[in-house]
């Protein structure tokens, strides 16, 4: 439960001269929901961005299960158990559901070479990608045309499609951004029973969201970590309500 | 997907049945001009089959599909030209070389997105055109007449027309065949993911270049055994056949067929070389009637005429 299971150190970034991450320093657990909050522009995509592989750091390093990661590409970090879903979603549209996490699932099961057998009722990939979607709540949905779904299910996909690879840990880059109240509540429930089973990076702007699910919470200011503690230290820390005074998401309303 | 009694699926076995059963029809009524219109457009039909595993399910927009006719036709030709008549070395000889000229043109094109992509490989397509009408020796600009067809062994005879429609026909089955197996399987599913999220498909670690590549390739093997049949067929071949509005007769068959449906093209090919032949016998201003249909058809089927038979289905059913 306490040893690392991601680890940054030392992490920096720059963009045309915004420092954007600033010698960052970070440890997840293995096992733990880990968020990552902080006001606009504070780096947190910027951050997720370099532990997922999808931007290289200037400078630092970053570890997942004892291998050092750094330079990998996003897919080899994907198979090594480290997953990671969009801000944006990006899904395949013109294709079922079930397809769009086969998929997933088919990234992670060697070549597809594999020309004449039918993909979709090789058990090998469409349990991984049902049981997946299970999970998230989509089973019923399967065999739909993915574009014909809520933005809030498409969320959901990306979600299924992360845990297809079974990873070990979920980067999560804001899953609740553009949902109503009602998905928002779905989403806390599921990321809820995830967590049992998963450790989980979220960057999240929903305060509330955050503060129900985190066991521990890092707060960002300008690239910087400024606090890292259990939910209730980072409500009572002073240098928190400094960085977030005059933001409408106070950590007060909480 | 479902193999359910549909509109559609009714619509689909009973055009395969025809097809199946056309000779019976033609030796009955003696009719023997029908048969000849449909080995063409059998063999049209298995061009476009061909055309839209990179089209419709690659989403690769290739505008020189005709080039693969060509060659293939061509292989076939010259062979036949220089004295080898057995299709034992012709088929395979022209089925390589079409698959040379799409590995070649794929690896460049493939590099390359949208208007750029249709650019390149149009261009290659009239490249082997000019080069083809260069060649002095097999007739340049005049084409190349074919005084034997492929020999293959006996009881086999293309001169027969019965056989040599039912060599097409198998072959356009089993192309058609081919194809379902081809775009269920992992590959296939790989080829269609990236046609619709490339960048997502290389982000999940899938290296999508060579899998669109072998699709390309497949596609291009294919439309080169329907230049083989042409040049069988017409015991002639010139350079017109790979000419670039060939190319795009072939991308209305499958537009209008439906991209992206298995048996669309061949519905494409059947509805369009019909119509042509209809149309033509009543004005020979005939392309006036047949613009304006082509426009209804892309402005409100985009599944073509199987995604219309489809939606009867759905209505049907709801």
């Amino acid at each position: 439960m306490s040893e690392p299971l991601l680890q940054a150190e030392n992490l920096a970034k720059r963009f045309d001269g915004i420092v954007a991450t600033d010698n960052l320093a970070l440890t997840v657990k293995a096992g733990e929901l880990h968020a990552i909050i902080g006001p606009n522009g504070a780096g947190k995509t910027t951050l997720i961005a370099q532990l997922g592989g999808q931007l290289a750091p200037d400078s630092g390093r970053i570890f997942f299960a004892g291998n050092d990661i750094t330079a990998l590409p996003m897919y080899r970090r994907g198979r090594l158990g480290l997953a990671r879903s969009f801000q944006i979603t990006s899904l395949f549209l013109d294709l079922s559901v079930l397809d769009n996490v086969m998929l997933a699932v088919q990234a992670h099961a060697g070549h597809s070479f594999r020309f004449w057998r039918s993909a979709r009722s090789e058990p090998e990939l469409r349990e991984p990608a049902l049981a997946a979607l299970a999970r998230v709540g989509l089973a019923d949905r399967a065999e739909r045309v993915t574009s014909a779904l809520s933005h809030g299910e498409h969320r959901l996909i990306e979600i299924a499609m992360a845990l297809a690879g079974r990873p070990r840990m979920l980067l999560l880059d804001e899953p609740m951004a553009g949902l109503g109240p009602e998905e928002s509540a779905r989403m806390v429930e599921m990321l809820r029973a995830l967590k049992q089973e998963l450790t989980i990076l979220l960057v999240e702007h929903d305060m509330e969201a955050v503060f129900a699910l985190a066991d521990r919470i890092t707060v960002l200011v300008y690239g910087r970590v400024i606090a890292t503690g259990a939910p209730a230290e980072i409500r009572s820390n002073a240098a928190v309500r400094d960085a977030y005074l005059g933001e409408a998401e106070s950590t007060d309303h909480v | 997907m479902n193999s359910a009694l549909t509109v559609r699926n009714i619509v689909v076995c009973a055009l395969l049945v025809a097809l199946a059963l056309l000779p019976a029809y033609v030796k009955i009524t003696g009719n023997i001009f029908v048969l000849t219109l449909f080995t063409r457009i059998v063999i049209l039909g298995l061009a476009a089959v061909s055309l839209n595993l990179m089209l419709g399910f690659g989403g690769m927009m290739s505008f020189g599909h005709a080039a693969y006719l060509g060659i293939g036709g061509y292989a076939v030709g010259i062979l036949a030209h220089e004295g080898i008549y057995s299709g034992l070395v012709q088929w395979p000889v022209a089925l390589l070389a079409s698959a040379v000229f799409a590995l070649v043109v794929g690896a460049l094109s493939l590099r390359t997105r949208g208007v750029y992509f249709i650019m390149i490989t149009l261009a290659f397509a009239q490249m082997a055109y000019y080069i083809i009408a260069g060649l002095a020796r097999y007739g340049g600009d005049d084409g190349l007449t074919i005084y034997k067809r492929s020999q293959f062994l006996a009881p086999l005879d293309l001169t027969n027309k019965v056989q040599f429609y039912y060599v097409c026909v198998a072959l356009l089955f089993g192309a058609i065949y081919l194809v379902h197996r081809l775009v269920n399987s992992r590959f296939g599913l790989v080829v269609q993911g990236s046609r619709s999220n490339d960048l997502r498909m290389r982000a999940i670690g899938f290296p999508t270049y060579r899998y669109r590549l072998t699709c390309f390739v497949i596609a291009g093997t294919l439309g080169g055994l329907a230049g083989a049949l042409i040049a069988n067929n017409t015991d002639f071949v010139s350079p017109s056949m790979m000419y670039w509005t060939r190319s795009g007769d072939l991308i209305i068959m499958v537009v209008l067929g439906g991209m992206g449906s298995v048996v669309g093209p061949l519905i494409g090919a059947v509805a369009l070389l019909v119509l042509e032949e209809l149309l033509s016998g009543i004005t020979e201003y005939w392309q006036i009637i047949l613009g304006p249909l082509l426009l209804l058809v892309v402005l409100f089927a985009r599944g073509g005429i199987d995604g219309l038979l489809s939606q009867i289905r759905a209505r049907v059913a709801a």
